[in-house]
């Protein structure tokens, strides 16, 4: 049965809710998800890449959710240089169906309950103060009470706007993108490869990250203010004629990612926004899945305590915005900066770039020495850079 | 402006551009309510499946 009243109420079903559910529930509140599609994890609308470091916090391997082990990262630049990345640590393509399902389960296994095919339709106020949601669920609209709403409702974010929190992003901070999945393929199974440049993929690269020797999710995603007139999809179809003639597309899928820095409010009374809907994705590589867990693990924890001790307005939730940019928060902001300058990089420059990380033993070559040589000649942004993979070392998904 | 269903991937990403909150996503739709749309242009900037176009 489902109540009328929980503590907490977690909108959206993605990484982000769901570890934020599993945290609140394990520390002793009560959780209701919901979640708009039939299924959580569906449909996929991600590359599925993520570190090994990145998720065994949150969750055990298990092979069921993994398609490929990545050891190998494969930089090419616009003169058809290419870099290899051999010490980034181990990564892996996830079947992000049944992950994402996964994580559900965790959740429910400490005491969370999920809806799917539940559509928050808006929060419920009274006297301005949020007590509950309202959500669609089979043709009927249902009430739910609660102390706490976790916004985690993705790219979309509007359950915030709902409170009065301007989640809007600039055009230059949204990636848009297009993913083909290709079977046909004749690729090396522990390789991810990247491909930068003005004419392949403006303000942002097209990735192969492999699902088997055969099949890979081929996609890219351009800067918003550079889409208008040629689109993300016109750029991937000229790769993949180019890079790919006779691959099969088994799947197509459209979608976007914000790469702004996180949000400047992602706590009011009563609510708390984690993931995408709080813009916690790392502003360069666009990975939001490990950001987003942990963004939920702080998040459900601090809303536990809150529970625990009564306490649900802004001041206490706080708490939670302190421990995220203590964690990532601040590095991601040095990230959106250089973000900044990738975007207005010459192809030139790119060459170089790639020109520069060849020379370096491939063993030695890890994002850091990347990361310094691109923003070298902005002496400011390069100490930001230092400092911050001495607080917490950049992980690239 | 308006969205094309047939082009329409309910993926998301004009909501994320909208200054104004003036798209609805349902699990199977997504709707422009032109009584608060200011025609920006930015949904019709970054949608990624060319799907939305000017006029109500
Ligand atoms: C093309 C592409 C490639 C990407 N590749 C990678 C990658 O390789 N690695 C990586 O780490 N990240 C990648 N990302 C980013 C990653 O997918 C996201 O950062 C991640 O899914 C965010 O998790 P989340 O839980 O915040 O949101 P989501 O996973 O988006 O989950 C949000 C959930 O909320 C639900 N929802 C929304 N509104 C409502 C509502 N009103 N009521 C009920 N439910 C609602 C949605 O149905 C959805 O299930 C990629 C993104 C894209 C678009
Ligand atoms: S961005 Fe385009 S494809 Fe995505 S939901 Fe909006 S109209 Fe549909
Ligand atoms: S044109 Fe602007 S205001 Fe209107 S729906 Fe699109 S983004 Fe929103």
């Amino acid at each position: 049965m489902v109540k009328y009243k929980y503590d907490i109420v977690v909108i959206g079903a993605g990484p982000a809710g769901s570890v934020a559910a599993r945290f609140a529930a394990e520390n002793g509140a009560s959780v209701l998800m919901l979640e708009r599609d039939r299924e959580p994890g569906i449909p996929v609308r991600c590359a599925e890449g993520v570190s090994h470091n990145g998720i065994v916090p949150f969750i055990d391997i298990d092979k069921r959710w993994i398609a490929s082990q990545i050891d190998i990262a494969k930089l090419t630049s616009p003169n058809n240089e290419s870099a290899f990345m051999h010490n980034n640590g181990v990564g892996y393509v996830l079947e992000r169906r049944i992950f994402d399902t996964a994580l559900c389960e965790l959740a429910a296994k400490h005491g969370a309950r999920l809806i799917t095919k539940a559509n928050a339709l808006d929060l419920i106020k009274e006297n301005d103060k949020i007590i509950g949601v309202k959500y669609r669920y089979m043709g009927k609209t249902r009430e739910v009470k609660c102390d706490i709403v976790i916004a985690a409702d993705g790219t979309e974010s509007r359950v915030g706007r709902w409170a009065g929190i301007n989640t809007t992003v600039a055009l230059r901070d949204i990636d848009t993108c297009v993913q083909y999945t290709l079977a046909g393929l004749d690729i090396k199974k522990d390789t991810c490869e990247f491909y930068f440049g003005n004419e392949v993929s403006p303000g942002g690269y097209v990735w192969i990250f492999p699902k088997s020797d055969s099949t890979a999710n081929v996609g890219i995603g351009i800067a918003g203010h550079l889409s208008h007139k040629k689109g993300p999809k016109e750029y991937l179809d000229e790769f993949v004629a180019k890079r790919f003639p006779d691959a099969t597309i088994t799947y197509t899928m459209f979608g976007g990612v914000p790469t702004s820095a996180t949000l400047k409010e992602i706590v009011r009374d009563n609510i708390m926004l984690v993931g995408d809907a709080a813009r916690q994705v790392n502003p360069i590589t666009g990975g939001g899945i490990v950001q987003g867990m942990i963004a939920g693990s702080i998040a459900g924890k601090v809303a536990a305590e809150a529970v625990k001790k009564g306490k649900f307005d802004a001041k206490f939730l706080k708490k939670y915005r302190k421990e995220w940019d203590k964690t990532l928060g601040n590095t991601q902001k040095v990230m959106h900066s250089m973000k900044e300058k990738f975007l207005f990089m010459t192809d030139e420059r790119f060459n170089n770039l790639v020109g520069f990380c060849k020379k370096i033993p491939s063993d030695k070559f890890s994002l850091k020495a990347l990361f310094t040589e691109a923003v070298k000649g902005d002496p400011k942004l390069m100490l930001d850079v230092a400092k911050s993979f001495i607080v917490s070392k950049i992980k690239l998904k | 402006m308006k969205v094309i269903s047939e082009l329409c991937d309910i993926c998301g990403t004009c909501v994320a551009v909208c200054p104004v909150d003036a798209i609805i996503v349902t699990e199977f739709k997504v709707k422009i309510d032109n009584d608060i749309c200011t025609n920006c242009m930015n949904c019709l900037k970054v949608c990624p499946a060319k799907a939305i176009e000017e006029g109500e």
